[in-house]
């Protein structure tokens, strides 16, 4: 236990930090992958042949595609595509990323494309007479879509949602590859420096657990409150 | 784009591709018995074999693939009584750690998936086995088992295919599989985008033939 001791003699702090930046990780990517999913999901339900290829390729590819794979395309390239970017507008100066940007963009990436399947199955299977309904009211296309269809439509998300969030929690312990000081790195570092890996990879393992577990305990309050008169 | 790069490092991510190949066939073969044996506690009326498999379950869904064969491979290796069993010919090399660990997640997912399946069959079949006068035990392996594999096969695809996108943590343990060497080339050459597609382009190719077979599979087995 005195491994685990605040301040300088143990690595108790440094966990509890690493724990939050966790967090703070899957979150981030979590809305980053909402904002892919808003973008792909109209995609992949239009009429449009070259819309649905679109939105086709880019959830197929990231779900068929390893995680690493992309964390490495990310991280290697990410840098690269921004001063890029950067040099048509006449900054050629190098630029570096952060890389708690470079995490949380790539597993964003990878968690937009499941929420994106998400949402579509939700949209989908919400009964052909809600949407006829609300047009029938005289509502404007923006009440039909956020006041009748958002609301069934998170109903139907959460439970799905929690899955995808239960994923992207366990994802974030991949980005210790880019040197992002998250749970996995610090125990990581703490394995290396005390030479007790076993006692530091299981404690973080118990950290996930517990973050996994608490997540699902407010999900399942969400869940919940969106499930009201059914 | 570097075709001559892309052209080049194709027939390298090839070779690699077979040791990821192995390395998923390899844990999905012991992940299956493992898998089936605790779906089989999880069904058991004991209330500690139930909740032991149930927590065999929750901790390894619980917790990032990362993380297991991390302890499996960096952490045994500490227990100094583990390392004068035979069990340090196996847990020293980083392959038969990946394929430990990969088992072990793997089965934790069969072992949920094996167990719905068994509870959605339908009381019915079972009833006219016993009232045909077979053996509980026949009963279980002739009737229970292939309806609950017929069930589980689209869930199970799923399952191989997360766990081909798995196996590429093998690459953090120094195993050169399909992302390890891409990671190499990658790092060697700086041409990520290149070398993403070559390489994205295998996994994809895999899980297309993955995908397929389990839908061939399925039409094979369906009732009708």
């Amino acid at each position: 236990m005195e491994l685990l001791a605040f301040g300088k003699t143990g690595w108790g702090d440094e966990l509890f930090i690493a724990t939050l930046m966790t967090i703070a990780v899957s979150i981030t990517a979590m809305l980053i992958g909402f904002l892919f999913a808003l973008i792909f999901t109209p995609l992949k339900l239009s009429k449009n042949k070259l819309c649905n290829l679109i939105g086709n390729t880019y959830t197929t590819v990231i779900r068929g595609v390893p995680e690493l794979l992309v964390i490495y395309l990310l991280f290697f390239g990410g840098s690269g595509a921004v001063m890029f970017v950067a040099s048509i507008f006449g900054y050629n100066e190098y630029i570096e990323i952060n890389a708690f940007i470079t995490g949380s963009f790539a597993i964003g990436i990878i968690s937009g494309a499941y929420s994106t399947e998400v949402f579509r199955g939700a949209i989908q299977s919400i009964d052909k007479g809600q949407f006829e309904a609300a047009k029938v009211m005289g509502l404007n296309k923006f009440a039909q879509f956020y006041k009748i269809i958002l609301p069934q439509t998170l109903r139907l998300a959460i439970p799905n949602l929690s899955n995808v969030w239960q994923i992207t929690l366990k994802d974030t312990s991949l980005i210790s590859v880019t040197g992002l000081v998250e749970i996995m790195r610090q125990s990581y570092i703490a394995a290396g420096s005390t030479r007790d890996p076993l006692f530091f990879y299981s404690f973080a393992a118990v950290l996930y657990l517990m973050l996994t577990f608490l997540s699902m305990k407010i999900i399942n309050k969400l869940e919940a409150k969106y499930s009201r008169g059914y | 784009m570097d075709l001559e790069l892309m052209a080049n490092s194709f027939p390298k991510l090839l070779n690699a591709a077979v040791i990821t190949l192995k390395l998923l066939s390899a844990s999905l073969i012991i992940g299956l018995f493992v898998g089936l044996f605790f779906a089989i506690l999880r069904l058991n009326k004991n209330i500690f074999l139930n909740k032991f498999a149930y927590g065999y379950s929750y901790v390894f869904r619980g917790t990032p693939l990362l993380v297991q064969i991390f302890i499996i491979y960096f952490g045994l290796g500490q227990i100094e009584y583990l390392r004068s069993t035979f069990l340090w010919v196996i847990l020293k090399e980083p392959y038969w750690c990946a394929i430990i660990a990969f088992a072990l997640n793997t089965g934790a997912y069969t072992s949920e998936i094996l167990r719905s399946a068994f509870q959605t069959i339908k009381p019915g079949i079972v009833e006219a086995g016993k009232s045909l006068g077979i053996s509980n035990k026949i009963i279980f392996y002739k009737i229970q088992i292939p309806i609950a594999i017929r069930q589980s096969l689209p869930a199970y695809g799923n399952e191989i295919i997360l766990m081909m996108k798995g196996t590429s943590l093998a690459s953090t343990v120094t195993i050169m599989d399909l992302t390890g060497v891409a990671k190499y080339i990658i790092s060697t050459t700086f041409k990520p985008i290149e070398v993403f597609i070559v390489a994205g382009g295998i996994y994809l190719f895999m899980t297309f033939i993955i995908h397929n077979l389990i839908k061939f599979l399925e039409k094979k087995y369906s009732f009708n």
